[in-house]
């Protein structure tokens, strides 16, 4: 069973977003990487393009196929997990420690059409 | 709703992940496609490939007929002898690429493409008309396993009871078990050592488990794609197609123009003659990113073609496609860009074997 972790905040389309103060950390879910399989490869953004809530701004790609990785959020790209340049990997070990990009969070609101974890499980079923 | 090969049930008993393919319902992987590649290149694997279509040709004129549609030349063939080829339509597009086998005189086994096989056996069956032979659609009849890797020869005799070794690449035997007559070859479509062996449902279920019961590694479709792209070798519709002729594809040397007649023939010696406007090559890229089926491929600041196959090789982690482009850009060494997501990833054309075949000749 995929794990969820109370207190993020969860997409649609199987992202999530920790916010610590006016930074969010945007990953994939546990449930995402599962049905990706192994990890190959992380197309990330670089620090300082902006994001936008709803749209694509990079993708994981397993061996077989690349899957768009929408943001939840908008805002700047402050940081790129690099770990994942040469571990992709990491994100099958544990996606909610491995998030992919920082994002200085430019509208809050927006994280109110987010799930919380208990309907994105729900969801998930 | 999708067939389902004889082995169907055991697929799901074994957790795979199913997808459909070809018209039938085909398991991608079994644990994941990483570890399945590896176990061909460096052990051993074994791969339902019963999806896979046989069409027999038998009659005075069957030898005259395969001739006629066929690329590569079986005229007076061995028993035994396994010829790799296509069957092309008048203008050099290709119907499908396929394996011949010389099952004796004037009497032929034609195995195709899954996707293909209601398409190649209208095709065969109107080409066919005029000669006199039959050409009999036994795709149902058969059940196939591939055993591949350079383990594999070492499963035949003890595990399978199948006494093949002696064979060499691409020749068969065929072998009596049971009352029934199994065919085993040593080919495959992975670049390494293997073999392949035809029987009755009911033979290959028994097969199937006792390879299982020896530990061998079940793989799925994904690494038989990984495989064969990492050795060059073509899947129609992506590097050969209705539209891509063997000569474009590359694979020339499978096209005998010095036979005097064939279907496609003219088109492709014109091509050989006058020189082509696409053909497909290899890319490695030396930015990072992954070019799949699709992307396009430009240089100078114009598009060239677009990727046919590509991956992050598992066996040498480079991130590598084969492509169909402008003649102009194919020549080894040429820079060139992959747009993957939208971003222009740097690449030079380069051989499209990335990876070296270890066969048993």
């Amino acid at each position: 069973m995929a794990k969820v972790i109370e207190g993020l905040y969860y997409a649609e389309s199987h992202e999530y977003v920790k916010v610590e103060g006016d930074f969010g950390y945007v990953g994939i879910t546990d449930y995402a990487q599962s049905q990706l399989g192994n990890v190959v490869y992380v197309d990330m953004p670089e620090e300082g393009d902006e994001v936008t809530a709803g749209e694509e701004f990079g993708a994981v790609e397993s061996v077989k196929a690349a899957s768009d990785l929408i943001s939840p959020v908008s805002g700047e790209v402050v940081e790129v997990n690099e770990a994942l340049e040469d571990e992709p990997e990491l994100i099958n070990k544990d996606a909610f420690e491995n998030w992919i990009i920082k994002v200085r969070l430019s509208d809050k609101s927006e994280l109110d059409a987010l799930m919380d974890a208990a309907t994105y499980e729900a969801s998930c079923e | 709703m999708d067939k389902k090969t004889c082995l169907h049930d055991k697929h799901v008993a074994l957790g795979a992940n199913m997808v459909p393919f070809g018209g039938f319902d085909m398991p991608l992987y079994y644990s994941d496609i990483t570890t399945e590649h590896m176990a061909v290149r460096q052990a051993v694997g074994v791969f339902d490939v019963s999806h896979m279509g046989e069409v027999r040709v038998t009659g005075p004129e069957a030898e005259k007929f395969v001739q006629h549609i066929f690329t590569n030349d079986v005229a007076g063939a061995e028993y035994g002898k396994i010829f790799y080829g296509m069957m092309l339509y008048p203008h050099g597009g290709t119907v499908d690429d396929l394996l011949v086998y010389k099952m004796g005189e004037n009497d032929f086994l034609l195995v195709i493409n899954a996707a293909n096989i209601d398409k190649d056996y209208a095709w065969i069956s109107e080409q066919i008309k005029g000669f006199d032979a039959v050409a009999d659609n036994q795709s149902d009849h058969y059940g196939q396993l591939a055993i591949q890797g350079p383990g594999a020869e070492a499963l035949m005799t003890p595990v399978l009871g199948l006494e093949c070794t002696e064979l060499t690449f691409y020749t068969f035997k065929e072998i009596e078990v049971n009352g029934e007559t199994v065919i085993v070859s040593r080919t495959g479509y992975t670049g390494e050592d293997g073999f392949e062996v035809y029987g009755s449902h009911d033979f290959i279920r028994q097969a199937w488990d006792k390879l299982i019961a020896a530990g061998v590694q079940p793989c799925g479709l994904g690494c038989r794609d990984t495989l064969r792209f990492e050795v060059g070798l073509p899947l129609y519709g992506d590097e050969l197609t209705d539209d891509i002729s063997p000569v474009m594809a590359a694979l020339s040397m499978f096209v005998k123009l010095d036979k005097p007649e064939f279907i496609g023939r003219d088109a492709c010696a014109e091509q050989k003659e006058n020189g082509i406007k696409q053909k497909v090559v290899g890319i490695e890229l030396q930015d990072k990113g992954i070019p799949r089926h699709g992307y396009p491929v430009c240089a100078e600041g114009k598009e060239i073609g677009y990727v046919t196959t590509g991956y992050k090789s598992p066996s040498t982690g480079k991130c590598v496609c084969m492509a169909l482009i402008d003649v102009a850009y194919s020549k080894l060494d040429t820079p060139v860009e992959v747009m993957i997501h939208g971003k222009a990833r740097r690449g030079t054309v380069c051989k499209k074997r990335f990876y070296q075949k270890s066969y048993k000749k």
